[in-house]
């Protein structure tokens, strides 16, 4: 069995409607993946399959040799980060308070966060770039600034493997790059394993050296940015003109 | 970030910076704690016979500490103090400290900043076993317990265990579902209630008497059988914050943050609603605290259930404990009228002025 996630004959239905059809797929735990596909492809539903929020799945998912479903929640979320697409909150919280939650699978139950928690707080911001949000009430930020202050959150957790739910698609271009350097930088200096799902496709060929191309529950494609993403396959998967995408 | 972003200037972060509400919980419980024993002084000696201040805090500190104060008063000052008020005023503070504790528990699982500790069905379920209780004619009282105090302990725990077995049979998600389930359960409940009270001819009072909620048939012997589930539960809830925490962002975010939703809500659950059911046995139905204590205390500290937990139950104790000595002043109101009438107005300007950087 090797490292990182390997998942075989993967599929999910809900109800009538298949999700995910029979995947096959191994991440290794150092890579840097996009997954990629149109609306209701399944990619959303291939990260809840990873993290383990898809009890109702068939096929097995291992991570590290391991079944995932024997893993803790804790012991799961020290290895693996989740920036999900959304995330609310029900009363005011300042931004170093929501990225302090990351440090939940690693403080003391019962004394709280320490010296080393609250270090591991101050890096996740300056890392993502956030200083200037520190103090403000996350409820009041931008979609953009809030997903930030969930990306410096998942940092904070120190996870081995990330996983993002676009993870830009509330950014402006300049904050998408920064996002994007950021991911290849924890990848390639802190050896963080990276899976992203991406709308965007210039973005995913530009910075992700292996894509994963979902349709209709699928992997249609899995490689290198050139080969995934053809003029023939994105107008197959897409039905648009593959010009629109321009590399 | 690397080079790209290395030409646009970021500040730096000073974990100073993220430090500087670290001493205004300290505060808050200073100013919580020295407002408490203020309260609690007044409450004793403040009453229908009114003992000099002084007198009163001897009286305390030689009996309750230990500290050798020579006694300067007659016997009968010791008679009131001990008998009369001292278990009224502690059990305001308890069940002040409880309701908090339970409220702040409420609105963190349910993720609702308009739950209380009623919201699941405890007040309901209280009220009608206390009605139940009123209705039997069998008059059992041991150590100043009635079957009223039993009957509504017993009555908040099973409205709760009922809005938690049928709220997992809904397709709904988990908290819709229990906020839904509590509510029709809450109003079968009232509806048992109503007839109960359609029933009960003259011992009609008796259960309005419980409802407005009060503390004047506080006694030593219910103060200690409240006391130890309120305090264990409240610690019992503290120990889980971090559970609290994550719940903040919702179930699946929890999850991600090693949290086991299911098995850390149905404690908390639990723990809340022991903790709530003990409050009301001994007290009625107190409205008010464990829904306002919460966000005035998040409003000056902010969300941390580690924080938020330990300050809202000192500052519910304090709030109680005045509401209680407020009550008594023209002569015995119901002391859930006088939270409402000091405590709303009172919320309504602190959302008003709320410029400490934390909203509700």
């Amino acid at each position: 069995m090797r490292d990182g996630y390997e998942l075989s004959g993967v599929s999910l239905t809900y109800g009538r409607r298949t999700v995910l059809d029979g995947l096959d797929l191994h991440i290794g735990a150092g890579e840097c993946v996009a997954v990629l596909g149109p609306n209701g492809a399944g990619k959303s539903t291939l990260l809840r399959v990873l993290t383990g929020h898809a009890p109702e799945r068939r096929g097995a998912v291992h991570l590290d040799g391991i079944p995932l479903e024997e893993y803790s929640r804790e012991t799961l979320a020290r290895r693996v980060a989740v920036v999900p697409g959304e995330a609310s909150l029900p009363f005011a919280a300042r931004v170093e308070e929501v990225v302090a939650l990351g440090r939940v699978p690693h403080e003391d139950p019962l004394r709280g966060m320490r010296a080393a928690d609250h270090a591991a707080v101050a890096a996740a911001i300056e890392r993502v770039g956030i200083a200037d949000l520190v103090g403000r009430d996350a409820r009041r930020l931008s979609l953009g600034e809030r997903q930030l202050v969930v990306l410096a959150m998942a940092l904070a957790q120190a996870p081995r493997i990330l996983i993002l739910d676009e993870p830009t698609v509330h950014l402006d271009l300049r904050h998408q790059v920064d996002v994007m350097e950021l991911l290849v930088q924890l990848n390639s200096r802190d050896g963080v394993g990276v899976v992203a799902v991406l709308h965007d496709l210039s973005l995913a060929a530009h910075f992700f050296p292996r894509l994963i191309l979902l349709d209709r529950g699928r992997i249609v494609a899995d490689g290198a940015p050139d080969e995934v993403l053809s003029p023939e396959r994105i107008r197959a998967v897409y039905g648009v003109d593959p010009a629109l995408v321009r590399r | 970030m690397s080079a790209g972003a290395a030409s646009r200037p970021r500040p730096a972060v000073h974990v100073g910076r993220l430090e500087t509400l670290r001493h205004r919980p300290l505060l808050v419980a200073a100013g919580g704690l020295v407002a408490l024993g203020a309260v609690v002084v007044a409450g004793v000696a403040l009453g229908n016979v009114a003992l000099p201040v002084g007198d009163t805090i001897g009286i305390l500190a030689r009996h309750l500490l230990g500290w050798p104060v020579t006694a300067t008063w007659p016997a009968s000052a010791e008679t009131i103090v001990f008998d009369l008020r001292l278990p009224r005023v502690l059990t305001a503070v308890v069940v002040g400290a409880g309701l908090a504790v339970a409220g702040t528990t409420f609105q963190g699982l349910l993720r609702n900043p308009l739950a209380d500790p009623y919201v699941l069905g405890t007040a309901s379920g209280a009220a009608l076993g206390a009605a139940l209780a009123v209705l039997i004619p069998v008059r059992i009282a041991l150590l100043g317990f009635g079957l009223l105090h039993l009957f509504a302990f017993v009555g908040a725990l099973l409205a709760v265990a009922a809005v938690w077995r049928l709220s997992r049979q809904t397709s709904l998600s988990s908290l819709t579902a229990l906020l839904l389930t509590g509510y029709a359960v809450g109003s079968l409940l009232a509806a048992g209630l109503s007839v109960a009270m359609y029933a009960s001819g003259a011992q009609l009072r008796q259960i309005v008497f419980y409802l407005l909620g009060g503390f004047s048939g506080a006694s030593w012997p219910q103060l200690a059988a409240a006391t130890p589930l309120v305090v264990v539960g409240s610690l019992l809830i503290l120990a889980r914050a971090r559970s609290l925490n994550a719940l903040l962002l919702g179930e699946e975010a929890a999850a991600n943050l090693g949290i086991a939703v299911r098995r850390e809500r149905a404690i908390l659950l639990a723990l809340a609603a022991l903790v709530t059911a003990a409050a009301v046995a001994v007290s009625g139905l107190v409205g008010f605290v464990g829904l306002v204590v919460p966000h005035l205390v998040r409003l000056l500290v902010g969300p941390n259930a580690r924080v938020v937990l330990p300050l809202s139950a000192i500052v519910g104790a304090a709030f109680l404990a005045l509401a209680d000595l407020v009550a008594r002043i023209p002569g015995e109101l119901p002391v859930g009228v006088v939270t409402a009438i000091v405590g709303a107005p009172f919320f309504l300007l602190i959302l008003r002025r709320a410029r400490a950087g934390y909203e509700v």
